[in-house]
């Protein structure tokens, strides 16, 4: 196209005007000798032995003391031997009831897994933020609730003497805690201490996957790895050496609606009450999820269709020039 | 008589009627909208809500 636009001579007098330029440099370098001084001033610097050597010897010593200062070379990448202890195996992705869009928790399952809790993680873990209210409507009626909290003790008061006193729990009581404080959660658990239970689904990377793999994937260390006497190993656990010893085995609840209790059928119900305890507002978020997409569709159609309609007669317009008429020749 | 013209007699002639048609309307839809979501909502998670496993746990169903 541009060569079609310019003639051929153009191409030819340019091509020739280079040539020239560069046959006569030095007549040129001469002629503009006055004007071009500090320019030359300049090359000569560059041009120089000793700016060489110097910014030589400044890099080598940004680079010395770099090395010096970090240990490693500064822009080159280092290749490491990656063992699964920097940060444990990575869980595969399990197809979850309740992992799709349109999918509610699977609430037989979140009442599976509060027994699983209640009988066998409660014994060192907490769940702070689930009050025996939050069971209902969600795994348990109002009177099993209510039930399973008089079970449980709590502190109260004070009264009108001034002293604190223990009652029966209420709906409105928090899931009881099996310590006191946490350095009783470590004196009882030889240092390490278990974390609660409440957002823990959230709280880690891989989510339910991941407890879920890490229930289910106690396993006999590997050879030449050393776990220390009292710890267990574990390869989704970052690191491979955890505190928790393996609790979940075959048969070890019995659950109310006749499901086999399972290794994984348990480590699967208590990740999906954990995980309704982290996210409690999981089906309404998804139901009002749907809303929102559903609506806010239609009013972007609306909205598109809208600007279409309007800008129509502006973008399809035509502008004709009419030349103004010779009056004279008239 | 033309359909558009019918529709312009009833709803938009007169303001108070085109305002109730907006609020009513509104309303019904909003109605409407939120049942149609909770019924494909039932319908797809069906089984697996609290609602339809309450009856194996609701004891002599509160006389």
């Amino acid at each position: 196209m541009l060569s079609s636009r310019l003639s051929t001579g153009a191409f030819r007098k340019a091509g020739s005007m280079a040539a020239s330029r560069s046959t006569f440099l030095p007549s040129t370098k001469v002629r503009f000798a006055s004007s071009s001084s500090s320019s030359n001033a300049f090359e000569s610097f560059m041009n120089s032995r000793a700016t060489l050597a110097s910014v030589s010897l400044f890099t080598a010593g940004t680079i010395a003391w770099y090395t010096h200062l970090y240990g490693t070379l500064p822009f080159l990448g280092e290749v490491h031997a990656s063992h699964l202890s920097d940060e444990g195996l990575h869980p595969p992705k399990y197809p979850w009831p309740h992992s799709g869009y349109f999918d509610s928790f699977d609430h037989a399952s979140i009442r599976r897994g509060y027994q699983v809790y209640r009988e066998v993680c409660a014994a060192c873990h907490s769940l702070d933020r689930i009050a025996w209210r939050n069971l209902v409507g969600v795994s348990h009626t109002v009177d099993e609730a209510r039930a399973m909290a008089e079970e449980v003790e709590y502190q109260d008061g004070p009264n009108d003497e001034g002293e604190m006193f223990m009652r029966p729990g209420k709906l409105a009581d928090y899931m009881p805690a099996p310590y006191p404080n946490e350095e009783a959660a470590r004196a009882g658990n030889a240092g390490a201490l278990p974390p609660d239970l409440s957002l823990i689904v959230k709280a880690r990377h891989g989510g339910a996957d991941y407890i879920f793999s890490l229930l289910t994937g106690y396993i006999d260390p590997p050879a030449g790895v050393e776990i220390r006497e009292g710890m267990n190993y574990n390869p989704f656990f970052p690191g491979g050496a955890i505190s928790m010893a393996r609790v979940l085995f075959d048969g070890l609840v019995e659950y109310d609606d006749g499901t086999p209790a399972t290794t994984s059928q348990m480590a699967k119900d208590v990740v999906t009450f954990l995980n309704w305890a982290a996210e409690p507002e999981h089906d309404e978020r998804k139901k009002t999820g749907i809303k929102a997409v559903i609506l806010f569709s239609t009013l972007f159609a609306l909205s598109l269709y809208t600007k279409r309609f309007k800008w129509g007669p502006i973008k399809n317009r035509k502008i004709l020039y009419n030349p103004p008429t010779d009056k004279t020749g008239h | 008589m033309p359909l558009s013209t019918t529709i312009y007699n009833t709803f938009f002639k007169r303001n108070s009627i085109y305002v109730a048609t907006v609020f009513s309307a509104a309303f019904a839809f909003g109605i409407s909208f939120d049942s149609g979501v909770q019924s494909f909502w039932d319908k797809w998670n069906q089984g697996k809500q609290w609602k339809d496993i309450r009856h194996k746990y609701v004891q002599d169903a509160e006389e």
